[in-house]
């Protein structure tokens, strides 16, 4: 590092200070430190005689011509073992160690504690040999990080060379040396931590195609309006729509190896609930605290703005470090709304020209610019046998549309860059239909991309034969029946429309209640796995085809079907649990025995 | 230390303009001295080599280059607090006042406590996640959207609805009924005369008065003291709750005068407004009121908010309710509808809901059986509105029996549950009482939200 430079405060106008004397050195997006109080800042625009920086913290008592020292770093986050099970706030400081520091439960100002700890060992366990040549990527060797996660410590981005030092099997703290890698006789020492940028992608050998879907073991998204691990979702919905109950859901049970969820603006007794939450579940297979594989980014909405503008991309690039080690990380972004408005607050310091709403006219590329770092890489490095391995980063960003107006700004512009799109309603929430997710406005374009994943995990029920796609394709098409007809249902009532309409809402109705509508408090209901998602929608598409039948040889439907098979239907969602889905075929037995002629 | 300097270049709205000769700090508080000795306050909001920006927090009406003096005073705003605030009312500089005469009194608060006022954002790692309960003794606020100790659960209303009374019904009836020390601050921001009166008489009257501290702005007011007098009374709800164990409950009525004032103070900014002229920071500004509610890991006190705050024109959609809805965990909604059919507290209970109370209700702190019969009722209710619009396609005899007792139950629901006397004190047991009293109008079997066991506990037999 080069010797710091100083300047001084020449004008302060909220958390945006002018400083003069850095000018000539400084680089655009470099931290400095502000004064004696220790606030963290960053250069955002730079002029002939003065820069302009946003400090991470409140400018109150701060003195025209105090000193100013430029760190000469842009900011990182530090990526090393210890992440895991950590509260770090939208620039990495971490929180846990704050409030054992400060039991009051204020966040003051100025204070510095690294974002890992320096002192904690780790048990490293090393793979690489000494003389092997390695690359970017490559592992040197592992740390169990917690129970459920194995932390694999890479070469760096841009490095590589002969390692002419590997340490032993044993305890390591981050910055004790564990490999020397010699270049072109040069030796370099490296440690367990790594620095990256967060404005920065990380780099990977290439992208491919989605191919696995992210089970978040909700049935509407899981048939209806499936993500891809690897993809992008956005969830827009007015206030009490259940925006964060999904996040929260995903984030418990999705079958993502890491996950990383960034409260980005929103109060902070939802952090305390998350915590709460994730500290006394636990994970099923393993029987460890399901905390053991997530990171928490807390910036709540109290806390000072440009550290909330900095916190997504805090979350996506330890994202990346991780998707670097082979995983599937998901990125649960709540709430990007917050976050463009604190965009917009900074740009209206600024001065700058507004476009619409008052947001920056550099809103669509900063959103993008986000959202593209999710996907499925091949990664730099190979696995143990030399083979590629892949990772995948998955996020899913809700939006708070003011007024649940999905014409502003952020909605639209959101709406551009991703995937997937979850409308949650409304009305259906006002109903108490939860997940509120609207299946006419929502859309997925990843099903083609993963239908395969699906036929090979379906499960295999010869009286009705259909796979995942089609499953889904009739139940959108019996959906859109059920709203054309609507209007004139409401005209004339059920009972005066012809027998094969009143069976689509019939069967509509039971897609709605039942199977659509998942209570998340409901120990059973809670997650949906893929078998028992499969069970449940076929034996509907089966009634579905058996009334058909019927109709045909001119039964009435009422007649044979009788209330107590379809309210065993159901049920099944909170009745049945994921084990017990051969209680769903006994059911189905049961439909077949009625129905028959 | 204080400097003291005379020319003000120039005035702005509540903005003034000064030359920057001075080495003052961001945010310092000033004094500004007129020379027929009134005193106003002020605060620094932005400054360069040239200019320092002071933003005056009372009215600038009769200020001049010649006639005023402004005195740096070297600090922030700090507030003096102390006990011997709890039965009294004071303006938003936190000095006492009486509400009749709407003067200042000479009986000031003797204390060396000084807190600043803007706080200090909690760590949300040291939060505690809210689960005991408050008791208001209304029915339908308990019964289905229960308060919880640490929620900020704001009542979302119109102009002309009964929000004064429900806000002064709480207030005379709320406490915890594990017996800690509790305390209700009253906060009135941009209120009328009358309606300050009024409030105050309903305390009297209610003996519970000890319990409360009060703080006026009134509707005449210059409009920065309205967004400092909320900051004010949470200012003092931190220390009672955080320093003195209490158990506070803070009403801020009514938020909607508080968001105006904003919006006026940021157009003589001239800022770039956003929706209908609010500025872009109105949420990140409602937070930073909102936000400070909660429980701290390790601390015996809370702080709990009821912020009341008129719709313009019922719009539910309104920047303001909006805003505050994303930020809240819950909202309570009053109905015009049921205003006019003489039901009181006129709830709109579709519309409401209280986000912290799955955790919180139950065995331990209410009854076993409330989850399930808040979440029946409101079912059955929701039916019963239904079978309401039914009638007017195929007229009453066209109903079936179910229907019919799903229709009585609604009628019951509104005039028994929800209806409410203003002195009436409901509590806990006697609110889940009359709920099973309206639900045994439908057949056990319709109850399909209740565990077996309960109404086979508490379902009214007919003797």
């Amino acid at each position: 590092m080069t010797k710091s430079e100083y300047g001084y405060i020449s004008a302060i106008n909220g958390t945006l200070i002018e400083i003069k004397g850095l000018e000539d050195k400084i680089r655009l997006h470099d931290l400095i430190k502000v004064s004696e109080h220790n606030i963290l800042g960053e250069v955002i625009q730079k002029f002939s005689d003065h820069v302009v920086a946003q400090c991470f913290e409140s400018t109150i008592n701060l003195k025209l011509k105090e000193e100013v020292i430029d760190i000469n770093e842009p900011l990182s986050m530090e990526l090393a073992p210890g992440l895991l099970t950590k509260v770090f706030d939208g620039i990495q400081r971490p929180l846990q160690k704050t409030f054992n520091k400060f039991k009051d439960g204020g966040l003051k100002r100025g204070l510095k504690f690294p974002s890992l700890s320096r002192t904690k060992k780790w048990h490293f366990v090393p793979i690489k040999k000494l003389n092997d040549d390695v690359i970017s990527g490559d592992i040197i060797g592992t740390v169990q990080e917690t129970h459920l996660i194995e932390h694999r410590i890479m070469v760096p981005p841009n490095i590589s060379g002969k390692l002419s030092f590997i340490a032993e099997e044993g305890e390591y703290t981050i910055i004790d040396e564990i490999y020397k890698l010699e270049k072109d006789s040069k030796e370099k020492t490296y440690n367990m931590l790594q620095k990256w940028p967060i404005t920065r992608k990380r780099p990977y050998k290439e992208r491919i195609d989605p191919y696995e879907p992210l089970i978040t073991g909700m049935r509407v998204i899981d048939l209806l309006f499936p993500v891809a691990k690897g993809g992008s979702v956005a969830i827009p919905g007015g206030f009490g729509t259940g925006k964060t109950i999904i996040q929260q859901s995903i984030a418990k049970w999705c079958n993502a190896d890491i996950i990383i969820y960034i409260g980005c603006g929103e109060p902070g007794n939802e952090i305390a609930d998350i915590l709460k939450q994730f500290t006394e579940l636990m994970d099923p297979k393993s029987g460890q605290q399901l905390f053991e594989h997530i990171i928490l980014i807390a910036n709540t909405s109290n806390m000072p703005v440009s550290a909330r503008e900095a916190s997504l991309f805090s979350g996506v690039t330890i994202a990346e470090y991780y998707r670097d080690m082979g995983y599937d990380v998901a990125v649960l972004a709540d709430s990007t709304s917050r976050w463009a408005e604190s965009l917009r607050e900074i740009s209206g310091l600024l001065e700058e020209m507004p476009a619409e709403e008052g947001y920056p006219a550099y809103l669509p590329s900063k959103l993008s610019s986000f959202y593209e770092r999710a996907g499925v890489v091949k990664v730099l490095g190979d696995n143990y046998l030399g083979n590629e391995i892949t990772g995948s980063l998955t996020i899913i960003g809700t939006i708070s549309p003011p007024g649940g107006d999905f014409s502003e700004p952020v909605t639209a512009t959101t709406k551009r860059v991703v995937q997937t799109f979850w409308a949650l309603d409304a009305k259906l929430a006002y109903l108490k239909h939860y997940p509120a997710i609207n299946w006419l406005n929502s859309y997925s374009n990843y099903p083609e991309y993963i239908k395969n994943w699906w036929n090979q995990n379906d499960i295999n029920w010869s009286e009705i034969d259909i796979e995942w796609y089609e499953c889904r394709k009739q139940v959108n098409e019996i959906l859109s029946k059920e709203n054309d007809l609507k209007y004139i249902t409401q005209l004339l009532g059920v009972k005066n429309l012809p027998e094969d309409q009143q069976l689509d809402l019939f069967i509509a109705k039971i897609i709605k209640n039942g199977f659509l509508n998942q209570s998340a408090f409901d120990k059973i209901d809670n997650f949906t796995d893929f078998k028992k998602l499969m069970a449940y929608i076929k034996i509907i598409l089966l009634l579905y085809k058996e009334g058909k039948d019927l109709i045909e040889q001119g039964f009435i439907i009422e007649e044979k079907i009788d209330e107590e098979i379809v309210n065993d239907i159901l049920r099944i969602g909170h009745s049945i649990s994921n084990e017990d889905i051969y209680q769903i075929e006994k059911l189905k037995n049961k439909l077949l025995e009625i129905t028959k002629p | 230390m204080s400097i003291s300097y005379k020319k003000i270049k120039q005035i702005v709205g509540p903005l003034l303009f000064l030359k920057n000769e001075h080495d003052v700090k961001y945010g310092e508080i000033v004094k500004i001295r007129t020379d027929d000795n009134k005193e106003r306050t002020g605060q620094v909001v932005k400054m360069n080599e040239n200019l320092i920006i002071i933003e005056s927090f009372e009215e600038t009406t009769g200020l001049s280059s010649e006639n005023a003096e402004i005195i740096f005073t070297g600090d922030s705003f700090r507030l003096k607090i102390s006990k011997d605030m709890i039965g009294r009312t004071f303006n938003s500089l936190g000095k006492p006042i009486d509400i009749k005469t709407k003067k200042e009194l000479e009986s000031g608060i003797l204390t060396d406590i000084e807190r600043e006022i803007d706080g200090i954002p909690i760590n949300p790692f040291a939060r505690e996640y809210p689960s005991e309960v408050i008791q208001t003794g209304i029915s339908v606020i308990d019964g289905l959207f229960t308060l919880i100790r640490g929620q900020k659960l704001p009542i979302f209303s119109g102009q002309g609805l009964p929000h004064n009374k429900l806000a002064a019904q709480i207030v005379t009836q709320a406490k915890v009924l594990t017996g800690e020390p509790f305390l209700i601050i009253f906060c009135g921001i941009g209120i009328i005369q009358d309606d300050a009166i009024y409030f105050l008489n309903r305390f009297q009257e209610s003996g519970n008065i000890q319990n409360i501290i009060s703080f006026i702005n009134f509707a005449e007011d210059p409009i920065m003291e309205r967004l400092i007098i909320p900051r004010v009374a949470l200012t003092t709800a931190e220390y009672f709750a955080f320093e003195k164990d209490m158990q506070v409950l803070v009403i801020l009525i009514d938020m909607t005068n508080y968001a105006e004032a904003l919006r006026e103070l940021s157009s003589a900014k001239e800022e770039i407004p956003s929706r209908k002229g609010y500025p872009g920071y109105l949420y990140s500004d409602f937070a930073s009121i909102y936000e400070r509610t909660g429980k701290i890991k390790g601390k015996k006190g809370s702080i709990t908010q009821i912020p009341i705050l008129t719709m313009p024109n019922d719009d539910i959609t309104h920047p303001i309710p909006d805003t505050s809805g994303y930020i809240t965990e819950g909202q309570l909604v009053l109905s015009r509808n049921l205003h006019k059919k003489n039901l009181y507290p006129p709830l709109d209970v579709l519309a409401s809901i209280s986000r912290l109370m799955k955790d919180a209700i139950g065995k331990q702190n209410t009854r076993e059986d409330h989850a399930d019969i808040s979440s029946q009722l409101l079912a059955s209710y929701s039916s019963a509105l239904e079978v309401r619009d039914l009638i007017s396609i195929l007229g009453e005899e066209g109903l079936s029996l179910n229907q019919k007792a799903t229709l009585k139950f609604g009628d019951d629901f509104e005039k028994k549950f929800l209806n409410q006397g203003l002195g009436e004190n409901r509590n806990f047991s006697k609110t889940l009482t009359l709920a099973w009293e309206i639900l045994s109008n439908l057949e056990k079997n319709q109850l399909f939200r209740i565990h077996k066991k309960f109404i086979d506990k508490y379902y009214p037999e007919l003797v």
